[in-house]
C-alpha cells in the first residue's frame, strides 16, 4: 500500500530526471561523449530557477534562463575539449569543478535557496504529483519532438555522424569541433531544463543537487534501451525508452526506500546498476561468444568483408 | 578553371622531430596533376603515398611546402573545409560511412559537402529516388535498402557507397588511399572496375594508391613511383600503356641505386 502511495511521486520525479537522461543521451550516445558536465549543470540549472523565482521573474523566464545557463555550461565544456586540446571526460570534470563556485555566486553563498508554491505557480509540484506528471508528459512530447525534428536535418544529421564516425565527417565537410560544442550546449541546457523542473518539483535548489546525476542518467539510458532496442531502435522510440527507463529507476528507488535500505547506500546502488548495465555486453561478449560460433548459422555474418 | 587540378611544391614532412624516432615521410616532394589525370601510386611500405594523401586531405599541416587545388592555396586550410574540392576512400572500409545511420542518411550527408547544411529535412523523398537511382549504379542490389544501417553492410558494399559519397558531388580531386587492399579479391576487383567507370564517367582528376602494381599499370592515365618520401618514377600515356610489371621494377632498380625492393611489392 505504501508503495502504491509512492508511485504517482516516483513516476513524477522519474519523468523530470528523465529529461536529464535525454541530455545524457545525446552527449553519450550520439556524441560519443561521457559528459561530466552534468552533475554540476543540472544543480546550475536549478539554482538559477530557484533564485530567479525568489526575485519574482515568472516561472517560464526562469526555467528559460536556466535551460540557457546550462547550454553555456556546454559550451565551456565543448571549447575546453575542442579549442584548448583537454580530453573530453576532463573537460566535464573541470567544468563541473567550476560550476560548483559558480552555483555557490548563484545561490548568494548560501547551500540552499527555496521557491514558495504559493507566490509562484510552479509547473510541477511535489503537493500534486497528478498535475506533474501531466506537465511532465507535455513538456517531454515537445523535447521529444522539437529533438526529433532537429536530427533529421542537414544540420542534425552531422550531429549524429560527428558521434558515429568523425573521420568520415570531416571528409563529408562536416566542421567536427563546432558541431560537438552545439551538441554539448543542446545537451547541457536539457540537463539543467530539468534540474530547473526539479527544483521546483521540490520547492528548493540545493548546492548538493545533482551530484552522481550522470550516473542516474546512464541507468535510465541501459534500462531504457534495454527495451526499445527489442521494440524499434529509433531515435524517438529510443528517446521516450529514455523516459521510461527513467521512471522505472525510480519506481526501484522507491521500493528500496521501503524495504529499508538507508537512504545513504543510494548512490551505490545506482552505480552498481550502471555497473551490470556495461558489464553485461562485455562479459557476453568475452565469454559466451565462442560457443555460439560452434554453430555455423550464427558465425555467418561474422567478419564483414565478404562478398559485396 | 586552370588546367592544373593539384600543384604540389616542394613538401615536406617529419614526424617525431628531434627524437630518435624521427621519420621524414615527405622529402621535398613535387608533383602537379592536369585536369583529368589518373593517376596510380605505387611504392613500399614508408614511402610516403599515405602521408602525401593525408597532407592534400588536411589531416595535418606539412612542415614546409605548399599545396594547390585548382588554383587555390589550400596548404593551412582546415580538413572540413578544404573537403569541398576532395572526394576520399579510405583503406579501411570502416572509416568512409556512419555505421549507425542509415544508406540515405550517409548520402544526405555527403550530398551537402561543399554547401551549406540547412535547417531543413536532411532526406526528403525527391533525394530518396535520386538515391536509389545512384544505388542502382553499383549494380549490388542496395537500391532496395536505403533505410538499411550502413554497420550492418559487409565490407565491400560499405567501400563502394563510400565511393559513391566521395563522387555525389563532384569533386575536384578523388584521393582512394589503398580503397580494395582490405577487401577480398573478388570484392576488390568489383569495387575497383566501379572506381574505373565513376572516374570516367565523371572525368574525375584521381590520385590512387594501390600495393598492386598489375592494378597501378592497368588503371589511370599515369604511374608515380614513389619512394623515401620523394617521386621516384613518374610514367604517363603510351609508355604507362605499354609497361609491364618486369619493367616496373628493373626501373625501380635502376632509379633507386640500390636493390631494397620492398617485398609487399614483388610479391604482388
Amino acid at each position: 500500500m505504501a508503495f502504491l502511495n509512492a508511485l504517482p511521486g516516483a513516476i513524477a520525479e522519474g519523468l523530470i530526471w528523465g529529461l536529464m537522461g535525454i541530455g545524457v543521451y545525446i552527449s553519450y550516445k550520439i556524441l560519443d561523449i561521457a559528459d561530466l558536465t552534468v552533475d554540476g549543470s543540472i544543480c546550475t540549472g536549478g539554482c538559477v530557477c530557484a533564485v530567479l523565482l525568489a526575485g519574482g521573474f515568472p516561472v517560464w523566464a526562469s526555467v528559460l534562463l536556466a535551460l540557457l545557463a546550462g547550454a553555456l555550461a556546454g559550451v565551456v565544456t565543448g571549447l575546453l575539449h575542442t579549442a584548448l586540446g583537454v580530453p573530453s571526460i576532463l573537460s566535464g570534470i573541470l567544468t563541473q569543478l567550476i560550476l560548483y563556485s559558480v552555483n555557490l555566486c548563484i545561490l548568494g553563498g548560501k547551500s540552499l535557496v527555496a521557491v514558495d508554491p504559493r507566490a509562484n505557480s510552479l509547473w510541477v509540484n511535489m503537493s500534486n504529483n497528478p498535475s506533474s506528471i501531466l506537465t511532465m508528459v507535455i513538456i517531454a512530447a515537445v523535447l521529444i519532438i522539437c529533438l526529433w525534428l532537429f536530427f533529421y536535418t542537414e544540420v542534425g544529421l552531422t550531429l549524429k555522424s560527428t558521434g558515429d564516425n568523425p573521420d568520415m565527417s570531416r571528409a563529408q565537410g562536416v566542421n567536427v569541433k563546432l558541431n560537438k560544442v552545439v551538441g554539448l550546449a543542446i545537451a547541457n541546457g536539457i540537463v539543467a531544463l530539468s534540474g530547473a523542473l526539479l527544483a521546483q518539483y521540490k520547492g528548493s535548489a540545493n548546492i548538493n543537487d545533482g551530484r552522481g546525476a550522470i550516473v542516474i542518467g546512464l541507468a535510465a539510458i541501459f534500462i531504457g534501451l534495454s527495451v526499445s532496442m527489442k521494440i524499434k531502435p529509433n531515435f524517438v522510440v529510443s528517446l521516450i525508452g529514455v523516459l521510461f527507463g527513467s521512471i522505472v529507476y525510480y519506481i526501484i528507488y522507491n521500493f528500496v526506500i521501503l524495504l529499508g535500505l538507508k537512504t545513504d547506500y543510494l548512490k551505490m546502488l545506482s552505480a552498481i546498476i550502471v555497473a551490470i548495465f556495461l558489464a553485461v555486453p562485455y562479459l557476453k561478449s568475452e565469454y559466451f561468444t565462442k560457443r555460439k560460433s560452434l554453430h555455423p548459422e550464427e558465425g555467418k555474418n561474422a567478419g564483414g568483408g565478404g562478398h559485396v | 578553371m586552370s588546367d592544373v587540378m593539384l600543384k604540389i611544391t616542394d613538401l615536406q614532412k617529419t614526424f617525431n622531430p628531434g627524437t630518435v624516432n624521427a621519420k621524414t615521410a615527405l622529402n621535398g616532394l613535387n608533383l602537379e596533376l592536369r585536369d583529368g589525370d589518373f593517376v596510380t601510386v605505387i611504392g613500399g611500405n614508408g614511402a610516403g603515398k599515405s602521408t602525401l594523401l593525408n597532407a592534400i586531405a588536411g589531416v595535418w599541416k606539412p612542415d614546409f611546402g605548399k599545396i594547390e587545388i585548382d588554383g587555390v592555396d589550400v596548404t593551412f586550410m582546415p580538413e572540413f573545409k578544404r573537403a569541398k574540392f576532395l572526394g576520399r576512400v579510405f583503406q579501411d572500409p570502416m572509416k568512409g560511412t556512419s555505421p549507425d545511420m542509415e544508406i540515405a542518411e550517409n548520402l544526405a550527408i555527403a550530398s551537402r559537402r561543399g554547401i551549406r547544411r540547412r535547417f531543413v529535412m536532411g532526406v526528403r523523398r525527391a533525394d530518396r529516388a535520386k538515391y536509389k537511382e545512384l544505388l542502382a549504379s553499383l549494380e549490388l542490389g542496395l537500391e532496395d535498402r536505403l533505410s538499411t544501417k550502413v554497420g550492418l553492410l559487409s565490407g565491400g558494399q560499405r567501400q563502394a557507397i563510400t565511393l559513391l559519397m566521395a563522387t555525389m558531388n563532384r569533386p575536384k580531386l578523388l584521393l582512394l588511399d589503398e580503397h580494395t587492399a582490405a577487401l577480398d579479391p573478388k570484392t576488390a576487383a568489383k569495387v575497383l572496375e566501379l572506381t574505373d567507370q565513376i572516374v570516367h564517367k565523371n572525368k574525375l582528376t584521381t590520385l590512387m594508391i594501390t600495393h598492386n602494381m598489375k592494378d597501378a599499370i592497368a588503371h589511370g592515365n599515369r604511374l608515380i613511383m614513389m619512394y623515401d618520401g620523394n617521386v621516384l618514377i613518374d610514367v604517363s600515356g603510351e609508355e604507362k600503356k605499354n609497361l609491364t610489371v618486369e619493367q616496373l621494377l628493373s626501373l625501380f632498380h635502376s632509379a633507386s641505386h640500390d636493390g631494397a625492393v620492398n617485398d609487399r611489392l614483388v610479391l604482388n
